[in-house]
């Protein structure tokens, strides 16, 4: 890996940590979302950007997430750091279930039954209500969310504490994405995206190379959601929605597919702007509809996707 | 009520669904066979047929008889103009790209509903049956209008059948259908066919809409639940298979129908979709379809 890249992935996140001393506590915790929201989307990119697939149902492995943390921590007095390694272990379970049946499906097909796997996973969601509380949702309360990790003891309603949680959190996942699509398995994504059956041909079992990016991103985005979860003490159905299926392809096609740090510009961009609009008014999907119409028709390859082709041949 | 009854009413209600359900999945079947994209924006198009049959039957004098009438002229021609507009300006531009058109759809949907929002409102808007005869059985009285609604979509759904196999216009369609490039070479105005094919889909499931109106109101999020049932039949059925989405509309219907008067609609809903995933794992081309060339 040249030196420019790993000054670029550690010049971003040295500034998120600068950020911290600079800015309101309002932009601090706007940030903390965001970051945490960017793994979620960085997750996407790998199956996306990277592999080619479109999945339309990817809230259900944030809603994993999301759930399995806040169910461990309340319900079955599980401690933080173990809640939080059930649930990316449960992410990763029910994405490779669900990855094995929908990666039968090619095409659009993967597209829709993706779509419909995630709805079916929102109403079991509304269906258990007893347990999720459905649209009202679980709120942690702050006892759930201390503990003690190595001797030291943490509380998760810190909110400095939580931002640089959230941005080691943002690194790790920065990291695996940039040695997975620089590995040999990355290159195998790639070349199942850009032709599939040439690939199957050379000896590659691509069935397998799907799998994987999929399981990948499930992972990611059952650790957002579980980061989610725990950090803003609130799990809720409205977040295993069809929207947040959307979110996430929304802020990687902004930002740019297949670039490792377009999602994370994506999601600040989108989250930004949508906190912007919702000043003026109250139809934030508005703007998410307009924003995607308009990246497909004028955008199609996203802003540092642009700036790659253009200006930037090396970026990752 | 002992079982059979029960059993009746649920097959009768089922019926319903199911003849709704097939002509709502009929569109968007109709535009991923022809064009070979996905409008996730189809179920939009079917709240907006059902918005604006509500606002047509306020708005025209002489009772209910004559505000559904002019709503079943109007409602799925204003929704047809809007389709024409997407297929020109978002459909057209981007070259009907399977995926683009997915997120441009995706886009189209959370903008029909938010000005849906915004222009009509978040309450839901009842609107009266044309007629209110009830058939009375032994056990209890049915909506004789519930049962138009099956007639209807039954005679819309033979008269598409019709116009697909028996008529100059559906050979056309097949043969845009079957190979693009040679139709184009034989002289066929393709970019007229997808446009006709898409107003077409969209004045369809406003039909729908319109006759499902006065059993089911209007809302303005009531779009999803057609679509991914839209979806599922169209899936079950093959895509781009008429023939397989009816048969899929109406195991489906019937099925749905039967498990929600028994258990639960969510229940329903969660078997239907274990349902595709079966079907998928077994067939992935769907009951009907043919797999891709």
């Amino acid at each position: 890996m040249s030196v420019r890249i790993i000054l670029l992935h550690a010049g971003v996140i040295l500034a998120l940590f600068l950020m911290q001393f600079l800015a309101s506590d309002y932009v601090v915790l706007t940030f903390t979302r965001i970051m945490v929201l960017a793994i979620y989307a960085l997750g996407y990119n790998i199956l996306f950007g990277y592999t080619g697939l479109l999945s339309l149902g990817h809230a259900m492995f944030f809603a994993t997430g999301l759930y399995g943390a806040a169910l461990g921590v309340t319900r079955f007095g599980l401690g933080v750091p173990e809640a939080m390694l059930v649930a990316i272990g449960l992410g990763i379970i029910v994405s490779t279930v669900i990855g094995a049946v929908s990666l039968r499906a090619s095409g659009v097909a993967f597209m829709i039954v993706t779509l419909m796997f995630s709805q079916a996973a929102f109403l079991t969601v509304l269906y258990f209500g007893d347990y999720t509380r459905g649209d009202e949702g679980i709120v942690i309360s702050d006892e759930f969310r201390r503990f003690s990790l190595f001797g030291l003891e943490a509380d998760l309603a810190n909110p400095v504490l939580r931002y640089n949680l959230a941005l080691a959190f943002l690194a790790l996942a920065v990291a695996v994405t940039l040695a997975v699509i620089r590995s040999r398995a990355g290159h195998v994504l790639v070349a199942i995206r850009e032709n599939e059956s040439r690939t199957a041909m050379l000896g590659y079992d691509t069935a397998r190379y799907k799998l994987l990016a999929f399981v990948l991103s499930g992972a990611f985005a059952a650790f957002s959601g579980a980061s989610y979860a725990l950090m803003f003490a609130y799990a809720g159905s409205t977040l295993a929605s069809i929207q947040y299926s959307i979110h996430p392809l929304l802020w990687t096609l902004l930002g740019g597919a297949a670039t490792v740090l377009g999602p994370v510009l994506g999601t600040a961009l989108m989250f930004l702007l949508v906190d912007f609009a919702s000043g003026f008014t109250s139809a934030s999907l508005l703007v998410v509809g307009v924003a995607l119409i308009l990246l497909v028709l004028f955008f199609p390859k996203g802003i540092l996707g642009t700036l790659r082709q253009r200006y930037l041949p090396w970026l990752p | 009520m002992s079982f059979f009854p029960h059993l009746l009413l649920a097959l009768l209600e089922g019926t319903v669904a199911a003849a709704v359900l097939a002509l709502s999945a009929l569109g968007l079947s109709l535009v991923f066979g022809v064009m070979r994209i996905v409008n996730v924006a189809h179920g939009e198009f079917f709240m907006l047929g059902a918005m604006l049959a509500w606002w047509i039957a306020k708005m025209v004098p002489g009772g209910p008889l004559a505000g559904f009438l002019a709503a079943l002229m109007l409602a799925p021609a204003l929704v047809g103009l809007l389709a024409f507009a997407t297929e020109r300006l978002l459909l057209r531009r981007i070259g009907y790209d399977p995926e683009a058109t997915i997120v441009a759809t995706i886009g189209l949907m959370f903008v029909i509903q938010q000005l849906a929002l915004s222009v009509f409102g978040a309450d839901a808007k009842p609107v009266a049956a044309p007629f209110t005869y009830r058939i009375a059985f032994p056990w209890f009285g049915f909506s004789g209008y519930k049962l138009f609604v099956v007639a209807a979509s039954v005679a819309l759904l033979l008269g598409a059948w019709w116009v697909l196999a028996r008529t100059r216009f559906g050979l056309i369609m097949r043969v845009t259908q079957f190979d693009r490039e040679t139709a184009t070479a034989f002289g066929i105005p393709v970019n007229q066919v997808y446009a006709a094919v898409f107003v077409i889909g969209a004045a369809l499931v406003a039909v729908s809409a319109v006759l499902i109106v006065p059993i089911q109101q209007a809302h303005y999020l009531m779009g999803l639940d057609p679509l991914l049932m839209s979806f599922i039949v169209v899936i079950i059925g093959g895509l781009g298979s008429i023939r397989g989405s009816v048969l899929a509309a109406l195991i489906i219907g019937l099925a749905d129908g039967v498990i929600s008067m028994f258990f639960t609609p969510t229940l329903a809903s969660i078997i239907a979709t274990l349902a595709v995933a079966l079907v998928l794992v077994v067939r992935p081309q769907g009951l009907f379809g043919v797999p891709a060339r």
